[in-house]
């Protein structure tokens, strides 16, 4: 078989067959079309679990290659990538009770609780100091549309802490801080957050119709 | 179960401790000590999500079904012929997997190309119906309100044009297909001061998010931990 | 003499504008670990979203079966395992009859812990809800928003087992469920991608759920255009997390950390206006003003 047909052809039919059998079921929910989007979905969920360990086995080939083509410290880093895998792997598939893999008091749960999530955890927490010292260093009132978007963060960072009503408690309930907070965010953020949505959703809406006929193909890569 | 000894709680604490300074570490500056719990953090993510998705999905969707089925093939009952529709996922999970083997990589196209139909295909009208048709519906209300005696409420009324105008307006100001003058640069530029309005409270929002994030690792240092704290 | 003044003085704007990023990094330090040791609380007004969220969740029938999807990992903890475990805690309040799934492969864990932490309440002391009869843990399944999809016309084969590994079909809470339609009512608590937004328009907008939301702040100005119609209410981050502990009953930490949260507003503001009033001292300066 020719193979671009194998290549571009057959993958860009797939897209289009299964995408237009999707919209379809949203106007005929019943046989044989929504039947076929459960049997879709099962396969879609099955195909993301795939792509997960496709993931993890590539950063384990990666990090082999570090281990053996590199040379200094970052080799070192390869290896703890390989070894903490294979730890979490073979204590979770081997030595946690199986499907109670997850139960409270498996080993794959203490490693969870005590190595994983405060790992997790803080190295998202970090981010905090950095857009702190980021704000400091960048957000300036430069023109009346950088100074709208400042006194709106002051005014909801300020109201949606207690701190805002008690440097306003002098003020009748009603137009204390928390209230100028929840005034912003019902009524001119609702605005301006309901015009991206709907940008959004226009947006996402064309590139999902050029995705389905083919339009749009670059997901297919190179030759 | 063993883990769950108070010997094995309380060194699970120390561990997590340690590891919590580890990463912290990288605010004086970038140094091994982050990067082994950096190295650490990427490997046990990739083991969690390996063993979570085989635990969870691949062994009761796929394994169990078919070997339910081939055993039944095998032992004269009623054959389940549906449950061999699952050798298409695992025949285009199997080509996924080959995007690792130089040469045969261009096959994980056919299941790539399955994932993109189907999720552009569930997108498409989903994101019109939910956020592009049902906004602009509640966008399109009545602006003038009245209290239940009849009287007008002219805050409320303002609140509610507010609203109706200020989406317009941002919309207006997505229309790039149009340059931007005369009067519908006005509008459009009305637009903008809504945006920074919102990206203004986003970014209120943000901080506030990410200090919820430090607060919790210095409830467990302080607290769990150290036990100075209450 | 003026001379030197000026020197001075812009000697120390251009310092301040200039200053180590980890002096910024001290402060936002000591602004969050000092309150710790403070011991004290402050209340606050609760929020119309929160009401609303608060309100429907009153209207719910007592026992009814009730569907709470935790999809969050580790990193948001501490602004939504409140909201998980104040919302468990009204539903054993409420006797409702709970089903807890994630779409976070981490989801069903932090679900699991936080139905410990809200069993343990002293409120609950004599209640001992029964593992499948009065609540279960789905676990997680792969899948996003075609996980929603699919439990719209059938949880059984998407869910087939749950978090303990048990066949769905055994477990008594489950027999006469078969989709998103057999729910009374549904919490999603969510972090991001899959959650709020997916439920929104798969559940709530295709199959019909009634559903309120607990959301991490950065996502909560994204979702405000769904409260009314489509969420019956919601919860932004820590925040709205404090109030909905507030609003249903149950004072719990979110409260607690709303002190730290305070000093640490003031202090980001301090140093954004600080930054400004160097920025425009030094600017005037550079146009020769």
């Amino acid at each position: 078989m020719r193979l671009p047909l194998m290549r571009r052809e057959i993958p860009t039919f797939i897209a289009l067959v299964v995408g237009i059998i999707c919209i379809i079921q949203f106007f005929i929910p019943h046989w044989p079309f929504g039947r076929m989007v459960d049997t879709f979905a099962d396969w879609f969920t099955i195909m993301q679990a795939v792509a997960i360990w496709l993931g993890a086995l590539n950063l384990l080939k990666i990090s082999f290659q570090k281990v053996t083509r590199k040379k200094g410290h970052d080799r070192w880093y390869g290896a703890v990538v390989i070894l903490s895998f294979m730890l979490m792997a073979i204590t979770g598939l081997l030595l946690s009770g199986g499907r109670r893999f997850q139960m409270p008091g498996t080993r794959f749960d203490w490693l969870y609780i005590n190595m994983f999530a405060p790992l997790a955890s803080t190295m998202f927490a970090l981010l905090v100091f950095f857009v702190a010292s980021a704000s400091y260093r960048a957000f300036r009132a430069r023109s009346w549309e950088a100074g709208l978007l400042l006194v709106a963060a002051f005014l909801v960072m300020l109201g949606r802490a207690p701190v805002g009503d008690s440097m306003t408690g002098f003020m009748p309930p009603g137009y204390q801080l928390s209230d100028v907070a929840s005034w912003i965010m019902n009524y001119p953020q609702l605005a301006g957050q309901r015009a991206i949505m709907i940008g959004i959703a226009l947006g996402v809406a064309s590139a999902s119709l050029r995705l389905i006929l083919g339009l749009e193909r670059s997901y297919l890569g190179g030759q | 179960m063993w883990m769950d000894h108070p010997g094995w709680v309380v060194f699970g604490t120390w561990v997590a401790a340690l590891l919590t300074l580890g990463i912290i570490s990288f605010l004086y500056r970038d140094n091994p000590v982050y990067k082994f719990c950096e190295a650490l953090f990427v490997g046990l993510s990739a083991g969690y999500w390996f063993v979570s998705y085989f635990w969870q999905t691949l062994l009761p969707r796929q394994w169990d079904p078919l070997a339910d089925a081939f055993g039944v093939l095998f032992s004269g009952r009623a054959v389940p012929w549906g449950e061999f529709v699952l050798l298409i996922p695992a025949t285009l999970g199997i080509m996924m997997l080959l995007r690792l083997i130089p040469g045969a990589g261009w096959l994980s196209r056919w299941p790539l190309a399955f994932v993109v139909g189907f999720t552009a295909g569930l997108r498409l009208i989903t994101f019109l119906q939910s956020n592009a048709i049902a906004q602009l519906h509640n966008s399109v209300q009545p602006v003038l309100a009245y209290d239940g005696s009849g009287g007008f409420l002219l805050w409320n009324s303002f609140n509610l044009l507010l609203v109706t105008v200020g989406t317009f307006a941002g919309l207006f100001y997505f229309f790039f297909s149009k340059e931007h003058k005369g009067a519908f640069g006005r509008v459009a530029r009305l637009g903008t001061w809504f945006l920074m309005v919102t990206f203004g409270a986003a970014f209120g929002y943000t901080v506030m998010g990410r200090m919820s994030l430090l607060i919790g690792r210095i409830d467990f240092l302080l607290v769990n931990w150290l036990h100075v704290a209450q | 003499m003026t001379a030197t003044n000026d020197t001075a003085t812009r000697t120390v704007w251009e310092r301040l504008l200039t200053i180590d990023r980890r002096i910024v990094f001290v402060f936002v330090g000591i602004a969050l670990v000092v309150p710790f040791f403070l011991g004290v609380s402050q209340k606050m007004p609760v929020s119309r979203e929160v009401r609303m969220m608060a309100d429907a969740m009153e209207r719910v029938p007592d026992g009814a079966l009730v569907l709470i999807s935790t999809d969050y990992d580790p990193p948001t903890t501490p602004e939504l395992q409140p909201m998980s475990v104040v919302c468990m805690k009204y539903a054993l309040k409420r006797k409702w009859r709970v089903v807890i799934c994630g779409l976070y492969p981490m989801g069903a864990v932090q679900g699991n812990i936080a139905w410990d932490i809200a069993v343990r309440d002293e409120q609950f002391r004599d209640r001992r809800p029964v593992y499948g009869t009065d609540y279960v843990n789905l676990g997680f399944q792969s899948g996003n928003e075609a996980v929603i999809q699919k439990m719209g016309s059938d949880i059984h084969s998407t869910f087939t087992r749950d978090y303990r590994g048990t066949p769905i079909g055994e477990i008594p809470i489950m027999r006469g469920v078969t989709n998103l339609g057999n729910l009374d009512f549904m919490v999603n608590v969510s972090s991001g991608y899959p959650g709020t937004r997916e439920w929104v328009q798969f559940g709530v907008d295709r199959f019909g759920l009634k559903m309120v939301a607990g959301n991490t702040a950065v996502q909560t100005t994204e979702m405000t255009p769904y409260v009314g119609k489509q969420l019956l209410g919601m919860a932004g981050g820590m925040r709205g997390a404090a109030e909905l502990e507030q609003a249903l009953g149950f004072p719990g930490k979110a409260g607690k950390y709303m002190v730290c949260q305070s000093v640490a507003h003031v202090i980001v503001i301090a140093f954004i206006v600080i930054g400004n009033i160097a920025y425009f001292a030094t600017g005037r300066r550079r146009r020769g003003d």
